[in-house]
């Protein structure tokens, strides 16, 4: 069992009243508990067991101006002793910084939100592998499998964020985890694919064929991909590639990159961003949203927040200590973005891939290939060669390039939106990246 | 050394009985004790942005029957912790019949010493250095409009327990300078980023003023990028400068011939051994016995001493880079490759430093060689997905290349290809080996760990690059 309320809390309080009696004007501590339980298979045997039990503690101290960290996992109380007064003795010699400060006290969170992010449920080691067998017998069904590996994790936290405003809170999070790679073999290739599935209840999560299923047809579509040649064309990206489109949006609007000036998107408040018909949301309120949260890491309430209307950019996310430096108040982003979603498109997937005679679909990614500095754009790639809206075979060892400022104003989405992750698009187009083959 | 049963209600020999006892039936495993202290000062936007500190204690217990692993860790080192701990393992492997192999190799050799580099350099002269890294850059040139400048370093303390009480210790130090400018021109922005580190002082990295070395250096790349223009897109021939474009070798290359992916016959490596995999010429080699290298090791995350392994000679396959388990399972020795990020995680084969031996040629004559492509000076991260062999990595530094002649520099592009058949392309091997500054991390299946790279100058006759310019 995680450590409960109660626990956490004598720790945070505890080094709360040590923090102030010997020197610090504010401080404010993080106290976790996490346990996950893991078991992976491998060619329908048991390959691994892991069983993590971590307790952490996060201490920042403030005098005035100054501020420092600590972290530790040994919570006995003769080492937080320690803890605090090293963290109180190196406050005192860094620099002051006009910006540090606790959140201001009005925007502290005044409850807990029931937004069910916690499930008691406990799915026993043998029941974990009697799902990972079902999932990897329907994974290796065809003979051109040759591999199948699979996962199962539980993970339950519990924490609590205490600060001398008096705010103190915290809850309990859950979450169940699936996955499955699989490796697909024929006489002139070998590729591999993989398919996941995370939520905070049991009972939301793929049932173990579909997961299997799913994983094994990706991966043999995949076999006897083609090189093609470079050339401009309208891409198309599958739903998980494309999410990360908008990660790569909400790094850019963070007021950390905008404050420090290393931001493609600084100063295009109330300019247009993306193509005109687009809406994007970050809403940490969704029920049983992967992404949700009551308050970010610094106790600061977050509501929802239209980041895009009509293609303009509306808000960045902000914490206390950038804020303060741009002269705007956190808006409770301090952990980034919370559960962060396009509006759907008006057309269908399948009139999606109609909108031209030609274009690439892309399912795979690698490299790190965003510069949110310049909003350069380019990756390795993957997927397959669309033409008349019909897959027509696989495609590798491909680039595709591009400029964000550019790629973002040609994007027309498809109406497939579900909220798998916490971070969600449809199915995406931009038109005219340059692709980069033979 | 970190007493690890100081403190604790758990004394040395009731661990000793508790290992011996879960591990009886079992074909190896350990109890892997790990005390680490770490901090990181980070100056940014004109002001000491961040300074932290982070001490962290814990046991991982492991045992290894057959194919499978059952771990479980906790940074409760307990009696009822390590307890609770060996009944999770035992629940997994409810009747095992393994025969625990005792033989682990021995050697005295040390590859760095036993020190806490936090400590021998004070908190206050950390933070002056970096407020003089900030004057400094922004008084070297007017477009400077943002400097990060920071300091890590860590010591970690480990003990590894084995079944019959065999105890085997490592301290290991590590320490990383790291500088980022960001110069704008003409309502351009470019970054520039260099670092220097590995298993010494800090004082050992920085002395002579060395840290304006670093400065300078990433203050040029920041101001070659500000000229640089759009990257061509297409095939072309690729040469790669020498040290830190190693990092191609490891993703093309190096990850494939870790030794899970081939037992489980998922790299596309695995049935290639004893054949050509390289052109001639190309020699390859995996070494964690380079004094005070970022990558190096005295021993492994399992106890087995590091050694200089040979992986590829003159184009040919030798060996694969193993931990115990897997070479168990492969009929082979462990290579003293068996590493973990840190006592949460599982050991898994990995590199340490791996480098191309020098050639013949030099760079020019690369150059002079070449019509048009592009020459590749330094890298950012890079990916491989092992199975269908393609990786990637992106230039930070790079320029184009025509008619035998160095032109102009050209924007962040990622290189692609196919890693079984791109070193079947290099058709010239400089003379000219270079290690890398100090400053990787090499992640895999979610654990970061320090590695190190190193090559001569390469010609590789076909990759792709991923421009804009058709």
């Amino acid at each position: 069992m995680v450590k409960d309320q109660e626990y956490l809390k004598s720790k945070a309080q505890y080094c709360l009243e040590l923090a102030k009696k010997i020197g610090a004007t504010d401080a404010s501590i993080t106290v976790a508990n996490s346990i996950s339980e893991t078991v992976s298979f491998r060619n329908k045997l048991l390959d691994e067991s892991n069983r993590s039990d971590s307790l952490a503690i996060s201490i920042t101290t403030y005098i005035d101006k100054k501020k420092s960290s600590i972290s530790s996992s040994n919570l006995l109380d003769s080492n937080l002793k320690i803890l605090v007064e090293k963290c109180v003795e190196t406050t005192k010699i860094t620099p002051e910084d006009e910006y540090n400060s606790l959140p201001d006290k009005d925007l502290l969170a005044q409850e807990v939100k029931d937004l069910s992010l916690y499930d008691d449920s406990h799915i026993e080691n043998s029941k974990k592998i009697e799902y990972l067998k079902e999932l990897e017998e329907i994974a290796s069904q065809d003979k051109k499998i040759i591999n199948t590996e699979s996962g199962f994790s539980e993970n339950k936290s519990n924490f609590i964020l205490a600060n001398t405003l008096g705010f103190c809170r915290g809850y309990k999070t859950s979450s169940f985890s699936a996955s499955c790679v699989t490796v697909a073999k024929d006489m002139n290739s070998m590729e591999r694919d993989y398919e996941f599935t995370s939520k905070c209840h049991l009972s939301d999560i793929k049932n173990p064929s579909e997961l299997g299923k799913i994983t094994a047809e990706k991966t043999i579509k995949k076999l006897n991909p083609q090189k093609i040649g470079s050339e401009k064309l309208n891409i198309i990206f599958d739903k998980r590639i494309a999410k990360g489109f908008l990660s790569a949006f909400a790094s850019a609007i963070s007021s950390s990159a905008i404050a420090r000036g290393t931001s493609f998107l600084k100063d295009k408040i109330e300019q247009q961003v993306f193509s005109k018909s687009l809406n994007v949301f970050d809403k940490p309120d969704l029920v049983k949203g992967m992404g949700s949260q009551s308050f970010d890491s610094e106790g600061v309430k977050s509501e929802t927040l239209k980041l895009i209307d009509c293609g303009n950019l509306k808000e960045y996310l902000i914490d206390t200590y950038n804020g303060k430096k741009l002269n705007l108040r956190s808006n409770g982003r301090n952990s980034g973005s919370t559960n962060l979603y396009f509006e759907n498109g008006t057309i269908s997937f399948q009139d999606l891939l109609n909108l031209s005679s030609k274009n690439l679909y892309i399912t795979e990614t690698i490299g790190h290939g965003s510069n949110l500095v310049t909003g350069d754009y380019s990756v390795g790639a993957a997927g397959y060669l669309i033409e008349n809206g019909e897959f027509k075979y696989p495609i590798s060892e491909i680039t595709i390039a591009g400029n964000f400022n550019d790629m973002f104003k040609n994007i027309t989405l498809a109406n497939d939106l579900d909220f798998e992750y916490s971070t969600n698009s449809p199915t995406m187009m931009i038109e005219g990246m340059v692709v980069a083959g033979k | 050394m970190s007493n690890f049963f100081e403190k604790s209600d758990l004394s040395r020999k009731d661990a000793e009985s508790i290992i011996s006892e879960t591990l009886a039936n079992c074909d190896d495993g350990e109890l892997y004790l790990e005390d680490s202290k770490s901090e990181s000062i980070v100056l940014d936007d004109n002001k000491i942005k961040s300074s932290n500190y982070s001490a962290d204690l814990g046991f991982g217990l492991r045992c290894i029957t057959n194919e499978v692993v059952a771990y479980s860790h906790s940074n409760d080192i307990s009696r009822d912790s390590l307890k609770k701990s060996a009944e999770s393992l035992k629940s997994t492997f409810k009747s095992t019949k393994g025969v625990y192999n005792h033989t682990i190799p021995k050697s005295n050799e040390k590859y760095y010493q036993d020190i806490n580099p936090i400590d021998q350099k004070t908190l206050n002269s950390k933070i002056e250095l970096l407020n003089k890294v900030n004057e400094y850059l922004r008084s070297r040139d007017n477009f400077v409009k943002q400097v990060t400048a920071s300091f890590s370093g860590e010591q970690k303390s480990i003990e590894i327990i084995r079944a019959g009480g065999e105890a085997i210790t490592d301290i290991r130090p590590l320490i990383r300078f790291n500088v980022s400018v960001m110069l704008e021109k003409n309502g351009r922005k470019e970054t520039g980023v260099y670092g220097i580190g590995g298993r010494q002082s800090y004082d050992e990295y920085l002395k002579n003023d060395n840290w304006k070395n670093v400065c300078e250096e990433a203050l040029r790349i920041a101001t070659v990028n500000l000229d640089s223009k759009p990257a061509p897109a297409g095939e072309m021939k690729v040469v790669l400068g020498p040290g830190w474009p190693a990092i191609l070798i490891h993703e093309a290359i190096g990850h494939g011939l870790e030794g899970d992916f081939n037992r489980k016959k998922t790299s596309a490596f695995h049935n290639l051994m004893g054949q050509k995999v390289a052109s001639e010429g190309v020699t390859i080699i995996d070494d964690g016995t380079i004094h005070n290298r970022r990558g190096s090791l005295t021993i492994d995350d399992e106890g087995t001493p590091t050694e200089k392994t040979v992986l590829i000679e003159n184009g040919i396959l030798k060996n694969f880079m193993q931990d115990r388990l897997n070479a168990r399972l492969m009929n082979t020795r462990s290579t003293g490759s068996g590493r973990r990020e840190s006592y949460k995680h599982i050991v898994l084969p990995r590199m340490r430093n791996t480098i191309m031996l020098n050639g013949k040629q030099t760079q020019d004559e690369m150059i002079k060689s070449v019509d048009r492509g592009i020459f590749a000076v330094s890298f950012g991260g890079g990916q491989v997905d092992i199975t269908s062999g393609k990786f990637v990595f992106n230039c930070t530094e790079a320029y184009e290349i025509k008619n035998g002649k160095i032109g102009a520099p050209i924007k962040g592009a990622t290189l692609i290809g196919d890693g079984p058949s791109i070193l079947k392309e290099v058709s010239m091997v400089g003379n000219d080996m270079m290690l890398d500054p100090g400053i990787g991390t090499c992640g895999k299946a979610g654990q970061g760990v320090p590695v190190g790279v190193g090559q001569p100058s390469i010609l590789i006759d076909k990759m792709t690059v991923g421009g804009t310019q058709l």
